[in-house]
């Protein structure tokens, strides 16, 4: 059942029909996706979410679809794991990891908004979709368009690391390298969908795929029992995932599934590009754009369109945002694979080492539940930890060697013990 | 029209074009973003509506671009503008 109501522009509250949309016609504000709480109240319940598929789907009532799921059948519900040695490591009590590195079918969160907005362009009637990205946003679309059987154009920025690139090719899209960075990139993808009749996920099926995005909040709550993390934090990028973490946490309160805990929202940035932290430090509404440089490239976004409401939704929910250096970033990624055996790309490493410092510096108390969010997989950015590791060694296939190798080994452990002892 | 001003080329986008008489591309004078943006206000009144919140600030969710570059890394509204250049009005997108 759908208790979609109508696009709501969210600057002037213009209403607009269920219609392909980028934005309002009367401020250029973005249109969001209005839902009939009142009716989805009593009808929507925790039974009726764990009765559905254990996919994002199990959430289908709050997201804007009309008929069946045509794409992403398998996508989301992801682990959330309780991640106990992390936790030692950093001093806190209860910590969590939102682990989206596992998505299905290309290992980052945007396998969720994808498969809304998919759906989505089907019931519209589109043949040929397309998006403005980073690198996994195009996985995404290629990946579920392949499977879907629709035509897909993928716009990118002409630097993109190599295994980013084979990560989208293999699917066969028409992928265009574009010279410049994300903005720009992005800038010529709001005037192609001004041009051509397509469903580029980002632009005209914007309010669609972003509602997509808050089933990685959903899941969270239900993952922890039906409750909400008193602290959540978020990597920013173009603005689209925190404000609808907040978002779904926001309705499973309205609808009487989680108790209200003040749940307090971060915004973790890459400190080559934190427009929107800079904005949260300084206390300002609007944030400067920069010119990216940092090597969290699926993060690197310095004209965050949906910036204005991750400031909001911080400073709203008593949140704050940090960033961090790219060697913080590194550290952060190997630190999260040491203790906890998962591997993010460096937007991952980032929000972790943003997590740290906010919690370092009492913005986020040790003593409360804190969840961290992890958009994306470090296997397609293998590159950023060239050099991070001792060299491997060679040896001949003799047991004397590998005997001999595994010496070495533990006297070297026993060495380092002890001059942590000393 | 001041004689001396430069003639540049401004890109409106499909939302606002019902307001630009239909338009794609106009062309107006002016030294500055600031005079070339106060043209095409004057002459459709009610794209100015959209495109300014106040008389010195730009509706928050419109970026402008001079040749490319958007006009927050040059001088905002007193970025200079010379003949030929082009201005590109585009709604700002989300994406990653
Ligand atoms: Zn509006």
């Amino acid at each position: 059942m759908s208790y979609v109501k109508a696009l709501r522009c969210k600057e002037c509250e213009a209403l607009y029909p269920i219609e392909p949309r980028t934005v309002c016609d009367h401020d250029f504000g973005p249109v969001e996706v209005a839902f009939d709480y009142e009716k989805a109240r009593g009808r929507v319940t925790r039974a009726s979410i764990e009765g559905g598929p254990r996919s994002l789907w199990r959430y289908k009532d709050l997201l804007p679809i009309e008929g069946q799921p045509r794409a992403g059948l398998r996508s989301g519900f992801t682990p959330l794991i309780r991640a106990d040695k992390l936790a030692a490591e950093l001093g806190v009590k209860e910590l969590y990891i939102k682990d989206d590195s596992t998505n299905y079918p290309t290992f980052s969160y945007k396998d969720r908004v994808v498969a809304v907005a998919l759906t989505k362009a089907i019931e519209f009637g589109f043949d040929t979709v397309g998006c403005a990205s980073t690198g996994n946003l195009a996985h995404s679309v290629a990946a579920h368009a392949a499977a879907a059987g629709l035509r897909a154009f993928v716009m990118i920025p002409h630097d993109l690391e190599e295994g980013k690139m084979v990560g989208m090719s293999v699917f066969g899209p028409r992928v265009v390298k574009i010279r410049g960075n994300y903005d720009d990139v992005n800038r010529l993808c709001s005037q192609i969908a001004d041009k051509y009749n397509w469903a580029i996920v980002n632009v005209n099926l914007r309010p669609f795929y972003t509602e997509g995005a808050k089933t990685h909040g959903f899941e969270i709550a239900e993952q922890m029992g039906w409750k909400l993390p008193r602290h959540t934090v978020v990597p920013v990028a173009g603005g689209t995932i925190l404000p609808k973490v907040w978002k779904a946490y926001q309705e499973f309160i309205t609808l009487g599934l989680v108790e209200d805990n003040k749940p307090a929202m971060y915004a973790a940035q890459a400190a080559g590009c934190n427009p929107v932290v800079q904005a949260i430090e300084q206390g300002l509404d609007l944030f400067k754009p920069q010119k990216p440089q940092t090597i969290a490239k699926s993060i690197a976004i310095g004209n965050p369109a949906d910036g204005y409401y991750v400031i909001k939704v911080v400073r709203e929910s008593g949140g704050h945002g940090a960033s961090s250096s790219d060697a913080e970033i590194i550290d952060a990624i190997k630190l999260l694979a040491r203790t906890e055996g998962i591997f993010t790309e460096p937007a991952g490493g980032t929000t972790l080492a943003c997590a740290i410092k906010l919690i370092q510096s009492g913005r986020i108390p040790r003593d409360e539940s804190i969840c961290v969010c992890i958009t994306g997989n470090g296997l397609k950015t293998v590159e950023v930890m060239a050099g991070q590791f001792t060299a491997t060694p060679v040896i001949n296939a003799k047991m004397t060697e590998f005997e001999q190798l595994v010496n070495e080994i533990n006297e070297t452990a026993k060495t380092s013990t002890q001059s942590v002892n000393s | 029209m001041p004689t001396t001003a430069n003639t540049v080329t401004i890109r409106i986008p499909t939302a606002l074009r019902p307001q630009a008489g239909g338009n794609d591309v106009v062309s107006f004078s002016g030294a500055s973003i600031r005079e070339v943006l106060g043209g095409l206000t004057t002459q459709y009144p009610e794209l100015g509506k959209r495109l300014f919140k106040t008389q010195d600030e730009l509706n928050r969710f419109i970026n402008v671009y001079v040749n490319d570059e958007d006009i927050r890394f040059l001088d905002n509204l007193d970025t200079a503008v010379k003949p030929g250049d082009e201005v590109s009005i585009v709604p700002a997108i989300a994406g990653g």
